[in-house]
């Protein structure tokens, strides 16, 4: 499995430094995620798009992520047009759709899309142990850290373990069925892949221990210094978190656009 | 240096593995253990470093019984273990930091802990490794890096299980060449009698819970 397929290139997002990324990120999220209306939202959304441009990913594997979180998108669409209270645009047998609640979905829709957009370009394009490596160096609890870098690490164990099994079941002449059968034999394999992650992670404590592990996890790499690049781009990040703050708060107190 | 005594050890709801067992191992022996499939090997390994506990008997290592957890601590600094499977021994992001997690734990410097890595990786002929991700190798090259990360520890005797499984002959030669030579003394499991013929003092048939010379 192949889980950092965005990570390759050779962008100019790609060769920033992942701290820098990781800090430039964080407060545009916040604020998008805080905003109301449409317009932040919608700017928002652009300016994700612009990051996502400078990234050059793929483009097929980038749509197929944004499906994803927008078919969970959807399912909000199918409710929030008849829930929120508001002028009545059309109605479906006794359901009402508010204009409140198309806007309400759509600010939604924007939020989700600009937010998950810019954390493709400018998280995702991070190998994973730099990434890390950033976390630690930004001082992200340890704890964290490595919870998340074990996650990762064994999600493509566990893959592995599972394709391997299920290669096994196949050299067997094993073709799914809708039978009792197959049932019985994909419950046996998922308890296997249980069984067998438990035994696993029991056994890397172990081999941890006996290289004398106390609870902490040492750092041997350090990064090299920021560059004027990665300042430049965190300064640009941080004035357009500013001026959608700007816009926003304009927005709330003085009903600007 | 590990006198062992009356051990009795079963897996819990199985069999008994070990029965009275009696074992001892003195400074600078180089010994091999062989055996049948499910002898109870690894499972020997496990209870001189303190991950598996016995039911009866006494564990004396470098001349102190050891116990708890705490013992062991101190055992397994001084005695480095490489485990059959290399994925339950690798887990860093990069070979130089797996290679690099063991003298760190010991309380060694980042530049004494990047020589290490140098100097290990150089013996072993994984210098173009160092940079890549562990988890990516294949399987004998894996093997090699947890070599390469039990060495670092600098310990005094090695417990090696099955240490030339998956490897090609190069490798053999080159981990083969490396006990011969300069490396701290070790206990080998194994079921290759030629490697063992070669580079042992000593070999011992592990059967029916017992060790017989």
């Amino acid at each position: 499995m192949h889980l950092e397929e965005f990570a390759e290139g050779k962008s100019f997002i790609h060769s920033l430094d992942p701290r820098i990324k990781l800090i430039s990120l964080f407060p545009f999220i916040v604020i998008v995620a805080i905003a109301r209306g449409l317009t932040v939202p919608s700017i928002s959304l652009m300016a994700s798009a612009i990051l996502i441009s400078f990234a050059r990913l793929h483009m097929r594997p980038l749509l197929e992520r944004l499906l994803a979180v927008n078919l969970f998108i959807l399912f909000l669409w199918l409710i929030l047009p008849f829930s929120v209270e508001g002028r009545s645009i059309f109605t479906i047998g006794p359901l009402t759709a508010t204009s409140e609640g198309i806007s309400y979905a759509l600010t939604i829709t924007l939020k989700a899309n600009a937010i998950v957009l810019a954390t493709i370009a400018l998280v995702a394009t991070i190998p994973i142990f730099r990434l890390v490596h950033a976390l630690r160096h930004l001082k992200v609890p340890e704890k964290l850290v490595s919870l998340f870098f074990f996650c990762y690490r064994y999600i493509s164990v566990l893959h592995e373990d599972y394709s391997a099994l299920h290669n096994a079941m196949k050299m067997r002449a094993f073709k799914p069925a809708t039978n009792v059968h197959t049932y019985r034999s994909y419950a046996y394999l998922v308890g296997v892949l249980v069984l067998k992650s438990y035994e696993h992670s029991e056994k890397v404590y172990q081999a941890m221990l006996c290289r004398g592990f106390r609870g902490k996890f040492p750092l041997l790499d350090h990064f090299t210094h920021i560059t004027r690049k990665d300042f430049i781009f965190f300064v640009s990040m941080i004035f357009v978190a500013a001026c959608l703050v700007t816009l926003e708060v304009g927005n709330h107190f003085w009903g600007l656009p | 240096m590990i006198k062992i005594q009356k051990l009795r050890f079963a897996y819990p709801g199985d069999k008994l593995v070990f029965n009275d067992l009696d074992f001892l191992y003195e400074k600078e022996q180089k010994i091999g253990i062989v055996g049948p499939n499910g002898s109870g090997k690894t499972t020997f390994f496990y209870l001189i470093m303190g991950l598996l506990k016995p039911q009866e008997g006494e564990i004396e290592i470098f001349n102190k019984v050891r116990q708890t957890e705490k013992d062991f601590e101190d055992v397994r600094r001084k005695i480095g273990f490489l485990f059959q499977n290399p994925d339950h021994q690798l887990f860093c992001p990069t070979v130089a930091e797996d290679i690099a997690f063991g003298p760190l734990n010991l309380g060694k410097t980042h530049k004494e802990a990047r020589e290490i890595v140098s100097r290990i990786s150089k013996l072993l002929g994984l210098e173009k490794y160092v940079d890549r991700a562990s988890y990516k190798l294949s399987w004998g090259e894996k093997r090699l890096v947890c070599m390469a990360t039990v060495l670092a520890m600098e310990p005094e005797v090695l417990l090696l299980d099955e240490p030339t499984a998956g490897l090609d002959e190069r490798s053999t030669h080159k981990v083969l060449n490396y006990l011969k030579q300069d490396g701290p003394s070790f206990i080998i499991a194994s079921h290759d009698m030629n490697f063992l013929k070669t580079l042992t003092d000593k070999i011992y048939l592990l059967n029916g819970g017992k060790i017989l010379y």
